[in-house]
């Protein structure tokens, strides 16, 4: 799950990392009166889950409270990236004298969190890797033990940094360690960390990520700093294909169904499974010249009514000549079932299952029973001696032949 | 031979009265594995299959008589960390987690513990192992008969990300005449218990295996890691690796996320052409079909 910034603010600042005084703002008026209490010159921000913002126009500076207004009014009328801005950001133009880096994010390969902190902030940090790698520290957290600031010290001493600096650098990275343990961040980053004339460090801007699977247990947390769990944060907005796909799979508890159509455009249906299965048989569609109006999967022995549903779903799409119905060997999905369900959906929308599935190829449970249905109506079906790669070849043949040549 | 399993492991099932959990207990009994005991909290008394029910893992170790090898942890995401502590604190030293939707921290948590302790953990979000005609832990394969018609005993260790994917390539090994020494479903998330280059050891020291097979996504490093791992030790075993999800490779498919949780491209080397070219370059051939394994798999061995 992603933050927008004043989110990701708020977060932080529960930690006890000190920030910068900010208004988090949904009108120019309240621009304009959060502009007047931080006073001086101030920076106003768009609120997106999209970057590029300042390429879009979506941050400028302002250095009275008219103008901050004036700049507030239309960045909240500014679309970045196909997202409107849910608000706008008033930030202090804070007296910088240093910036640096701060993070705490996974390192899957040592199954622990790993701490950065770099010297050289403000910039991309994989650049400052890559060119200055003594100007990052690192170090790894253990996942059984409690965080003892001296690991973050560590981790900023390995930048090269001592003096008053590391001890101010290593309560944030402390706490921002904590932060990412006890609210399952996938990343938590601070970037960057800003030294101010008088000594005092800050967080001026901060980019935190949930793990989807974790936001259950924070549903505290996330309800004290306003985030409303109900709306949605994809990184663009569903297809009617994708909701009615969702809504069909809410409807019934047994099996699951998924569909995506988002980057296809195709004219080859596919109620393909399960999950290994459903990208294998995408590649194997392409690659033999075939284009797939859908991506899915199918598992964990959905009904006659499930199996159905993401059927017509994808037959209902423009340009969907025919459909291919192909699984990996099945253990727990009954193949009979799946079999009935795509039938049915044929037959509901008038169609001829012979004609429009254009090969079916699910081995497995129950395979004697699907192999009898699938007879009666002359579909075309292949056992586990028919490769994964040849039914895809199969069905991208058969459309090829069909209509306009695919 | 085989690796992890042999015909006198003894295992239990935690969460062994659940709907999912009763079927993958019947199919491994059915299978010959030696299912002892299972663990429900508030369930003690009651029989599932005919294997006994108890509260505690302690409880179920102390009726057998003797330690326990084993536990498949198939428990709601929310109680799957606490099961598997358990069962480590029991001395149970081989444990399979089936649950999805895990959250990083907790896999991580009861890894390093497990780690501590000498024991081994494979998921979550696995199917499990199996050695053919010998045993097989977890619903890998499915039903007893359907397990035996796609995996039999032969040469080739498959490890792969995909549950349903193992059973197919072994399928495909078994149709060939190659059959399979042992098959690991090793879990698709982002952060597993056992990666290929962790269970290579075993195999390395497996007299019956003689080449391996993986199954691998974009996403994570793990590639990297086992391409290293066998220049270090020189290993003697030919891989043949299987790259799914090429396709999302494409500008249009960027940032989204397909397959398993641990699919999500976050960067460059993550991809599917970066990796084929990481896994080709240490001499490991990426087939573009299922059906090509076995011809590579022999022209290896």
């Amino acid at each position: 799950m992603r933050f927008y910034e004043y989110e990701s603010r708020r977060i932080v600042e529960r930690a006890g990392i000190p920030v910068t005084d900010y208004g988090f703002c949904t009108t120019a008026a309240e621009a304009r009166a959060a502009a007047e209490r931080i006073g001086g010159e101030t920076v106003v921000k768009s609120q997106v889950l999209t970057g590029g913002r300042m390429k879009a126009g979506g941050v400028k500076f302002a250095s009275s409270p008219d103008e901050a207004a004036e700049h507030a009014a239309e960045i909240l009328e500014l679309e970045i990236g196909g997202h409107m801005p849910v608000g706008v950001l008033v930030d202090p133009k804070a007296d910088v004298t240093q910036e640096y880096y701060a993070a705490v994010l996974w390192d899957g390969r040592a199954k622990r969190p790993m701490m950065l902190f770099s010297d050289m902030g403000g910039i991309d940090i994989e650049q400052v890797a890559s060119e200055h790698p003594d100007h990052v520290g690192r170090g790894h957290l253990s996942n059984l033990h409690p965080i003892h600031d001296f690991k973050a010290k560590e981790t900023v001493s390995r930048c090269g940094m001592t003096g008053s600096e590391l001890n101010r650098a290593t309560m944030i990275l402390a706490r921002l360690a904590r932060l990412q343990r006890d609210y399952d961040m996938t990343l938590a980053e601070i970037n960057p960390v800003a030294r101010l004339g008088d000594g005092s460090f800050v967080a001026l801007d901060a980019h935190m990520e949930m793990e989807d699977e974790a936001v259950g247990r924070h549903k505290q947390m996330l309800e004290e700093i306003g985030v409303d769990l109900s709306e949605p944060r994809e990184l663009y907005e569903p297809s009617d294909f994708e909701r009615n796909v969702k809504a069909i799979d809410a409807a019934d508890h047994r099996g699951v169904i998924q569909g995506k159509d988002h980057g296809f455009s195709g004219n080859l249906g596919l109620v393909i499974g399960a999950g290994g299965g459903s990208l294998t048989l995408t590649d194997a569609v392409r690659s033999q010249g075939g284009k797939p109006a859908n991506y899915a999967e199918i598992g964990g022995n959905p009904s006659v009514a499930k199996s159905k549903g993401l059927a017509m779903e994808v037959l209902r799409k423009e340009g969907v000549e025919k459909i291919a119905v192909m699984m990996s060997i099945v253990s727990n999905t009954r193949v009979d079932i799946v079999a009935r369900g795509v039938i049915k959906a044929c037959l509901e929308l008038g169609k001829d299952p012979a004609e429009t599935i254009a090969v079916f190829r699910i081995p497995g449970a129950w395979e004697e029973e699907g192999a009898k249905i699938l007879d009666k109506y002359g579909i075309e079906s292949g056992d586990r001696s028919v490769s994964m790669w040849e039914a895809a070849g199969t069905a991208v043949s058969k459309i090829q032949g069909a209509g306009d040549g695919g | 031979m085989s690796i992890l399993l042999s015909e006198d492991f003894t295992f239990i099932v935690q969460g062994i009265t659940g709907r999912e959990a009763v079927n993958l207990t019947r199919e491994c009994l059915d299978y010959g594995s030696k299912v002892v005991g299972g663990v429900t909290p508030g369930r003690k008394g009651r029989e599932v299959h005919g294997v006994p029910v108890w509260d505690t893992v302690e409880q179920a170790v102390e009726h057998h008589g003797a330690p326990i090898d084993g536990a498949v942890v198939t428990v709601p995401p929310a109680f799957t960390k606490d099961a598997v502590m358990e069962a480590i604190e029991n001395e149970i030293k081989l444990i399979v987690v089936v649950t999805e939707r895990i959250p990083r921290r907790d896999v991580a948590e009861m890894v390093e513990l497990a780690n501590e302790r000498g024991a081994r953990i494979i998921g979550p979000n696995c199917l499990g192992l199996i050695v053919p005609g010998v045993c097989k832990m977890g619903g890998i394969g499915g039903p007893a008969k359907d397990a035996a018609k796609a995996y039999v005993a032969g040469s080739v260790g498959v490890m792969s990300r995909s549950g349903g994917m193992t059973t197919e390539i072994s399928s495909t090994l078994t149709a060939a005449g190659l059959g399979v020494s042992t098959a690991v479903s090793i879990g698709g998330d982002a952060i597993i218990g056992s990666t290929y280059a962790e269970l290579m050891p075993y195999f390395e020291e497996d007299s019956l295996t003689e080449a391996i097979v993986i199954y691998t996504e974009p996403g994570g490093r793990m590639e990297a890691e086992l391409t290293e791992w066998r220049e270090d030790v020189g290993s003697r075993l030919p891989i043949v690796a299987f790259m799914a999800g090429r396709f999302m490779d494409d500008e249009e498919m960027q940032g989204m996320s397909f397959g398993h949780a641990g699919t999500i491209v976050e960067g460059k080397e993550d991809s599917a052409t970066e990796k084929i070219a990481r896994l080709e370059a240490a001499g490991i051939p990426v087939v573009e079909r299922i059906d090509e394994i076995p011809d590579a798999v022999k022209a290896k061995l």
